[in-house]
């Protein structure tokens, strides 16, 4: 219930936010961790129009193997999923980060996650989402959200995430 | 008679004497595989106030840890000194100084004057009973006293061996704190050996990998401020910052400069692939050096600045390239098994460092700049950035910790693999770089 309070409370601020600012990216600065990152999860996650929904229920992140960008089967049916959330929410935009584990150098780690954020981008794009609504930021290994050092955090730190950072509505 | 050089230090601008004319027989020879530190004595230095007291021996203890802190020279205790040193005019007695196997022997002396203060020094080898070098004396406010002791211990160390110092110098680093999740980043400078730490930004966005100008007047750094990682340059003296204008991308990092400090080497995120691009400060203007659909980064100058070594994964993997600084075809040169990165060219123009990943390992390594004679210095769970020491002799870099409570600490380690050892901050530290010797 906490938990649930906490959420509506973010996104009440976000909301609120959108209303006051001409600018989406005023929102940005997510770190692919919902709330703790000050990305929209307004509403609730049983409205299916709210970006809670979106990150919750369709899914916000994809994941990618050691080194790589290219998109597993599993991740282009999220993205889909997202192309087809961004479509039927035309007034939303999009920040997508690229997250790299800690293996590797700070400065290819940041070129990597800049591959997996355009590799999510353009899977967008194929599916129609205007390119002008996703932009794209790499954080390479300096925003991991698991913290251990086991392939086990790896896996889930080698992310693309959609974050959504503002709707267009005035 | 003895005769001084004299050495002007105003405010902190400091005009070197002119190069010592001769050299006794005392010389440790670095390329030789030194095994057995060189014993010396630095007995206090002798105030010539009560004023210059404390000043006398908090320099002479600054003087001996950058000696010891080489791992080239041992320390004899002063429990074991025979004479002592109460007049720095007073003949002294060589054969105590042998008898407790001192090969050489640094006297000074310390004046106080107002807030001015004089360090006079002499470098003895002890078994020929010369001089090394002349005395030589520096001149500075009170507070500049650390930097005086480096000076005296930067003087030591040319007239023993024969090259260059490196302990009046500085180090721009990134001070870290925090879970691995949530870390706060600022960047910070301070003394080679980790005094004086002044910090340079808050941590209120994200801050990467500094870079001296070759004077030390300016450092390139990336930080995340607008959301976006972008390069910055940094005026040390006044803290002012200026972000940098970069051509049609939106992300921008890994900047370095060229020797001539008037241009710098970056990579420029567009369309999710990185290259690298070459900017003229004075005009704002980038051209693209590299055009592959590989990643291209961690760029560092050829200290003549005809060349660009880099690192790059057309092959497939991470490896070391280097090209024409102007661009155009590249050579491989590392074809060792792994993954190299960040390669940084030494001062000297001899070797390349570089950060070594393989079979779960990471390495500070430095090869010949033909990629021959490649020799692993250090090995952690993370080890990354080397960082050369003014003179060439010394690597500093990052090592994080393994693990939940993971932590950065900066480590250096001389080019000969000895000497590893963590250079301590007030909290974490990554991403170093060494700066110039100051003047």
């Amino acid at each position: 219930m906490n938990v649930l309070g906490k959420v509506v409370a973010v996104g009440a601020l976000g909301i609120l936010a959108a209303c006051t600012s001409n600018d989406p990216s005023d929102l940005g600065g997510g770190f692919g961790n919902g709330a703790n990152g000050g990305g929209l999860a307004a509403g609730s996650p049983s409205d299916p129009r709210s970006p809670a929904y979106f990150q919750q229920t369709v899914g916000d992140r994809v994941l990618f193997a050691v080194d790589q960008s290219t998109l597993t089967p599993q991740a282009q049916t999220v993205l889909q999923g997202q192309a087809d959330w961004l479509l039927a929410n035309p007034d939303f935009v999009a920040n997508i980060e690229g997250h790299a584990d800690e293996q590797g150098t700070r400065e290819y780690n940041l070129a990597l996650g800049a591959r997996r954020a355009n590799a999510a981008r353009e899977y967008l794009i194929s599916r129609g989402v205007a390119g002008n609504r996703l932009t794209t930021v790499s954080f390479g290994k300096e925003r991991p959200i698991e913290i251990c050092s086991t392939e086990e955090c790896y896996s889930k730190n080698r992310r693309a995430v959609t974050v959504l950072t503002g709707s267009t509505l005035g | 008679m003895m005769r001084f050089l004299t050495s002007l230090l105003l405010g902190l601008t400091l005009l070197t004497a002119p190069v010592y004319a001769q050299n006794g027989p005392l010389r440790l020879e670095l390329d030789q595989g030194i095994i057995e530190p060189l014993p010396f004595a630095v007995p206090s230095f002798v105030p010539d106030s009560p004023a210059a007291a404390q000043y006398a021996q908090d320099i002479t203890r600054v003087v001996a840890a950058d000696l010891t802190g080489t791992g080239l020279f041992r320390e004899i205790s002063s429990d074991a000194f025979i004479s002592r040193v109460s007049s720095f005019e007073a003949p002294l007695q060589f054969a105590d100084w042998k008898a407790i196997n001192a090969e050489a022997l640094v006297t000074g002396a310390v004046n106080v004057s107002g807030n001015r203060l004089t360090v006079r020094f002499r470098v003895w080898d002890v078994f020929s009973g010369q001089e090394l070098g002349n005395g030589l004396q520096f001149a500075g406010t009170t507070d500049g006293w650390r930097r005086m002791a480096h000076k005296v211990a930067d003087q030591v160390y040319s007239r023993v061996t024969g090259e260059g110092g490196y302990f009046d110098s500085r180090v721009a680093f990134v001070s870290e704190s925090g879970p691995k999740n949530q870390r706060l980043k600022r960047l910070a400078i301070m003394d080679y050996d980790g005094a004086n730490v002044q910090y340079l930004t808050d941590s209120a966005a994200i801050v990467l990998a500094p870079r001296f100008s070759p004077t030390g007047d300016r450092l390139l750094y990336t930080s995340y401020e607008t959301g976006q990682p972008r390069i910055y340059v940094l005026d040390v003296d006044r803290v002012r910052r200026t972000e940098l204008n970069t051509p049609g991308g939106t992300m921008s990092f890994s900047p370095r400069f060229s020797p001539d400090g008037r241009s710098i080497v970056y990579s420029l995120i567009q369309g999710g692939n990185t290259d690298l691009w070459k900017m003229d400060l004075a005009s704002g203007q980038s051209v693209r050096l590299t055009n592959t659909p590989a990643i291209e980064t961690a760029p560092s100058y050829s200290p003549d600045g005809s060349q660009i070594v880099f690192e790059s994964d057309r092959s497939g993997t991470p490896q070391l390239y280097i090209m024409p600084a102007n661009g155009g075809e590249a050579t491989r040169i590392s074809f060792g098994q792994g993954r190299y990165g960040t390669p940084v060219w030494s001062p000297r123009g001899d070797l390349i460092a570089f950060t070594k990943q393989n079979k779960g390992r990471f390495h500070i390594g430095v090869m010949r700049t033909d990629g021959s004679e490649e020799r692993l210095l250090t090995s952690s769970f993370l080890d990354e950035g080397p960082t050369w020491s003014p003179n060439g002799r010394v690597i500093m870099f990052t090592r994080e910790t393994q693990g939940a409570s993971g932590r950065a600490t900066l480590y250096s380690v001389d080019i000969s693999g000895r000497n590893l050892r963590p250079v301590r901050t007030p909290d974490g530290g990554s991403d170093p770089s060494w700066g110039p010797l100051q003047n």
